[in-house]
């Protein structure tokens, strides 16, 4: 019963409201899920963890839940991971706890519900679950620029959604299939000059909630003025959910989405050069990181254009897994990254690059995982990133024949500098955080309590266990797609 | 018992409650009240054990329709009714200070007695099938709105919105019956369905032309583009429960007469493009000019009357996507859409009568700090501001949702991007009530206290709205099996 991972923090989120205490209903619901999802990767059977029922019988929509195959169960991993840490990491301001908690709590069964749905509906509608509390937490207790900030993306990202419901329609009717179920309309097929349309309102539906250029200028300013925990949730986890759709609803539309090729390219390759040296102007670390996390998303948007013009996840076995491995990576290691900025924030009291330096005297241990977020974030070799952009450049040659480069080739050959890039803004932001002679904000900073650092280290361990053997991820993608058992189950609910 | 008794029966309790009214002392008015939710849920009793009509009755068979959609909206005008009731007694301070005798509660039993005919009106209406008994029926219920309007007779605001529903409503009276002629004269009939029977390409001109001049009155009603100019003023200066019954049952029916008139000319391949096409110019103008218009607003029952022009013109999205869509029919989406609109609504005026009676305000400022001051009631109103707006999850997206299903399915693609701006935008306006709420102080910190009435009123809608969101069958059920 896969439903329970969106019960429990939904049910939580409730009780809270009703006067639990909450901190700790927040910690033990998100603590739950964690033990549950951990144990779904070890104890993995597809069938015995899915549920359909049927909500409506025309259109016919099914509250359908459960592992679709390995790519939904990474990102409920990554999901569970960041609900925990962010529920641990979350301070409440005095007075708001309740609001607090309970927001953070429906963001994430928000997420999680749209990674377990395999029906196309509640994948798109447990997603707009975490608008709300999103909004509340940016506007009320955010920081900076906080109102505006708020507005941006909650106008973007409803703006977004309605592009992609049209797209998901239209998808739905063209397939002629009876149900928005992902196993029929897999099996079904579009009629091309419908492809071309669908593609283009999918690309730009989900581009908006991934944040594509040019639709990306709500993320960063969002992701800097939220509390740590929305920002972690958002940006790591959120953010997923449209490469996640993306690479889901490929197989229905191929055709058309090789007609938008040529632009997916362009735009993905202005993701990761244009916002990259957007990112190396940035004059405070949270809009640094909140650039880089949308610059970030074209390295995996490069994964989908190999896929894309190989035609196929058998005629490139590898771009679907680098994609994911980089999500969950991405998800991790922006998640931690968003963390210790906050942690820098209170121990500092600001995140201005100028007026920081010297940190790493006073806090060594903030100092050095940090600065491991910041290597994996970058790439270094060992840690999970690593693994994830590896296997995404690898799959921009997987076909080559060594007959002229093709786009994808050009492509992933100017992506590459964005590793240097990456490493230009992440080390000189280290170097001016945590470096250089301590400036006075930061002389009588205090390290990190014990209670600080689980959370923090429970996403360091997740990236050094994927970097060292990322097989633990890859072997799960190789698992089979659910759906000998789901049949049963929807035949058991339908009588 | 044959069902055109249940108008009649809601007809007469509403007279001899009228005339009990007179004997009945001030303080005791209340039970004026109490009797017309008593013969309205028992109208509503009986809708459910009334026999069909007796087909060898020609005369009234050839005037009165039983059919599902006319179930469906019976019930629904019924119930509409008892919530304004409710709505009403809520109100009766404020009802009684602009009558009568501001101290005595003289001046309010009318107002539940004439709620009662509108009623019986608009259950008329969704049962019209011929041009006569739509005109009669129509202006049963319109004549008794203008009363409703005006009824606090010693409120400047309520007499204005009065005169100025009274204008525009006779001027939309003589396009309905200017087109009701055209009609007659060019296909010698009254009745719909062989008005529907006579179409061909020689008089379809003729036709479409009494058609446009028709569905401009039936805007009138709907408070759709080209006459919506009335709904924001009218709301506003309305007393609450009138505003609601206005915005709710008076849509509904003017939606369920719209639907009658159109579907002979949507289902005829002579007059089916044309028609198509004024429906959709009618529901891309609706819709923007419902949503952009309601972003600059302060007032929440403004707020209120341009959501229900932008919500007119998403319903008639369903409507120009005539039996299109492979799933439900355009009917069916219009009853769907219209009785999450009910429970939404209703939800939204309850909130707005609170906060009217704690704050004495109706501005949007009256909601700052709601979220500090009642947290609960600050929570229900997200709920409801969440579903109005179409988030997912919640019963407000399903009528959307269904919407802009049916207008994919026919490829009216000019109206739906125009719904998309109209989408964006209603999650702006919506928001601004939940950023009031939890993002703003207020000066006064006192805790704002909901009446018992009001309450359960509220907990049941809000669930409702929740509920429906994760299930949404049970009104699919009532609308096919009514």
């Amino acid at each position: 019963m896969s439903i329970i991972f969106v019960l429990i923090p939904i049910l939580a989120a409730i009780a809270i409201l009703c006067g639990c205490k909450a901190r700790l209903t927040a910690l033990i619901a998100s603590g739950l899920t964690l033990i549950l999802g951990l144990g779904s990767v070890f104890c993995w059977k597809a069938d015995v963890w899915s549920v359909t029922l049927q909500v409506l019988s025309k259109p016919s929509i099914h509250l359908a839940m459960g592992f679709y195959d390995g790519m939904s169960l990474i990102m409920v991993l990554l999901s569970v991971l960041v609900l925990f840490t962010a529920v641990f990491a979350g301070k409440a301001p005095e007075g708001r706890a309740k609001l607090y908690y309970s927001s953070i709590l429906l963001i994430g069964a928000g997420g999680l519900g749209a990674f377990l749905s395999t029906d196309l509906f509640f994948f798109y509608a447990f997603h707009e679950l975490a608008l709300i509390p999103t909004f509340l937490m940016i506007g009320m207790l955010g920081t900076g620029e906080r109102k505006e900030a708020a507005w941006k993306i909650t106008i973007y990202l409803a703006l977004g959604s309605i592009i992609l419901l049209a797209g998901l329609i239209w998808l739905v009717s063209a397939s002629g299939s009876d149900t928005w179920l992902f196993r029929d309309l897999l099996a079904s097929n579009i009629d091309p000059n419908a492809q071309s349309g669908i593609a283009a309102l999918l690309i730009v539906g989900f581009g908006v909630l991934i944040s594509l250029f040019p639709f990306h200028s709500w993320a960063a300013p969002a992701y800097a003025a939220a509390p740590a925990p929305v920002a972690m949730l958002h940006a790591g986890v959120l953010k997923k959910f449209g490469l996640f759709g993306l690479i889901r609803l490929y197989p229905m539309v191929p055709s058309g989405m090789q007609d938008w090729l040529g632009w997916l390219i362009v735009l993905l390759l202005c993701n990761i050069l244009w916002v990259g040296f957007v990112t190396i102007n940035q004059k405070r670390l949270d809009m640094m990181l909140g650039n880089s996390s949308v610059m970030h998303m074209g390295y995996i948007f490069l994964a989908f254009a190999a896929l894309i013009q190989a035609g196929g996840a058998e005629a490139n076995p590898i771009a679907i897994p680098g994609a994911v491995v980089l999500m969950f990576a991405h998800g991790i290691s922006i998640a931690l990254l968003f963390l210790l900025t906050d942690v820098v924030r209170q121990k500092a009291g600001t995140v201005e690059l100028a007026e920081l330096g010297g940190l790493a005297k006073s806090t060594p241990r903030l100092a050095f995982l940090f600065g491991l977020a910041g290597m994996a974030s970058i790439g270094l070799p060992g840690l999970a990133n690593f693994s994830g952009e590896v296997l995404v450049f690898l799959s921009g040659f997987e076909n080559y024949k060594g007959e002229g480069f093709g786009c994808v080739q050009v492509a992933t050959i100017l992506a590459l500098w964005g590793v240097v890039i990456s490493a230009v803004y992440m080390l000189r932001a280290y170097r001016q955080t945590f470096q250089g002679p301590a400036s006075s904000v930061t002389e009588s900073a205090k390290d990190l309590k014990l209670s600080d650092q689980i959370p923090a280290i429970i996403l360091a361990t997740a990236l050094l266990v994927v970097g060292l053997y990322p097989n633990s991820l890859l072997s799960l993608l190789k698992k089979p797609p659910c759906c000998s058992g789901c049949d049963q189950n929807t035949e058991q609910a339908e009588q | 018992m044959p069902a055109y008794w249940l108008e009649a029966f809601v007809l007469i309790s509403g007279i001899v409650l009228l005339l009990l009214e007179a004997f009945i002392p001030s303080r005791h008015k209340t039970l004026i009240a109490i009797g017309s939710i008593g013969a309205l849920v028992f109208a509503l009793v009986l809708l459910f054990l009334v026999k069909d009509p007796d087909p060898a009755n020609t005369e009234m068979a050839r005037f009165y329709a039983w059919d599902a959609s006319a179930k469906f909206f019976k019930g629904f005008t019924l119930l509409a009714g008892i919530l304004t009731i409710f709505l009403g007694l809520d109100y009766r301070k404020t009802l009684s200070k602009f009558t009568a005798n501001p101290d005595s509660e003289d001046g309010t039993g009318e107002y539940y007695c004439l709620i009662l005919f509108a009623t019986a009106g608009m259950m008329w209406m969704a049962s019209a099938k011929d041009l006569v008994s739509l005109f009669v029926s129509l202006e049963l219920s319109t004549i008794t709105f203008y009363i409703l309007v005006a009824y606090m007779r010693r409120n400047v605001g309520s007499l204005e919105a009065g005169v100025k529903f009274l204008i525009l409503g006779a001027l939309s009276t003589g396009f309905l019956v200017y087109g009701i002629s055209w009609l007659y004269g060019a296909s010698g009939s009254t009745e719909l369905s062989a008005i529907g029977a006579s179409i061909t390409e020689a008089n379809s001109t003729y036709l479409l032309f009494g058609l446009a001049l028709i569905l401009i009155s039936l805007a009138f009603k709907v408070g759709a583009v080209p006459l919506h100019l009335w709904i924001p003023d009218v709301y506003q200066g309305s007393p609450t429960p009138t505003t609601s019954f206005l915005s709710i049952a008076s849509k509904a029916s003017g939606f369920a007469i719209s639907l009658r008139v159109l579907e002979p000319f949507l289902n005829n391949p002579v007059t089916h493009d044309k028609t198509v096409a004024i429906l959709s110019i009618l529901a891309g103008a609706t819709i923007l000019v419902g949503n952009l218009a309601a972003i600059p607003q302060t007032n929440f029952k403004r707020l209120l009357a341009y959501s229900s022009i932008a919500n007119a013109g998403f319903i008639l999205l369903a409507v120009a996507a005539w039996d299109k869509g492979s799933d439900l029919t355009s009917a069916q989406i219009v009853g769907f859409y219209l009785a999450i609109y009910l429970i939404m609504t209703f939800a939204a005026f309850f909130i707005l009568s609170t906060i009217h009676r704690n704050t004495g305000s109706e501005e949007i400022s009256a909601f700052e700090g709601l979220g500090t001051r009642n947290p609960f009631l600050a929570l229900m109103t997200t709920i409801v501001m969440a579903a109005m707006a179409g988030v997912p999850l919640t019963a407000g997206f399903y009528g959307k949702f269904f919407s802009f299903e049916a207008a994919v399915q026919a490829n009216l693609w000019v109206p739906i991007s125009i719904g998309f701006i109209g989408v964006a935008a209603g999650f702006y306006y919506y928001f601004q009530i939940i950023r009031a709420m939890y993002w703003r102080k207020s000066l006064d910190e006192s805790p704002i206290k909901v009446c018992p009435l009001s309450f359960y009123a509220l907990i049941t809608l809000t669930s409702l709205l929740i509920i429906f969101g994760f299930f949404p069958q049970p009104i699919l059920w009532l609308l096919q099996a009514a």
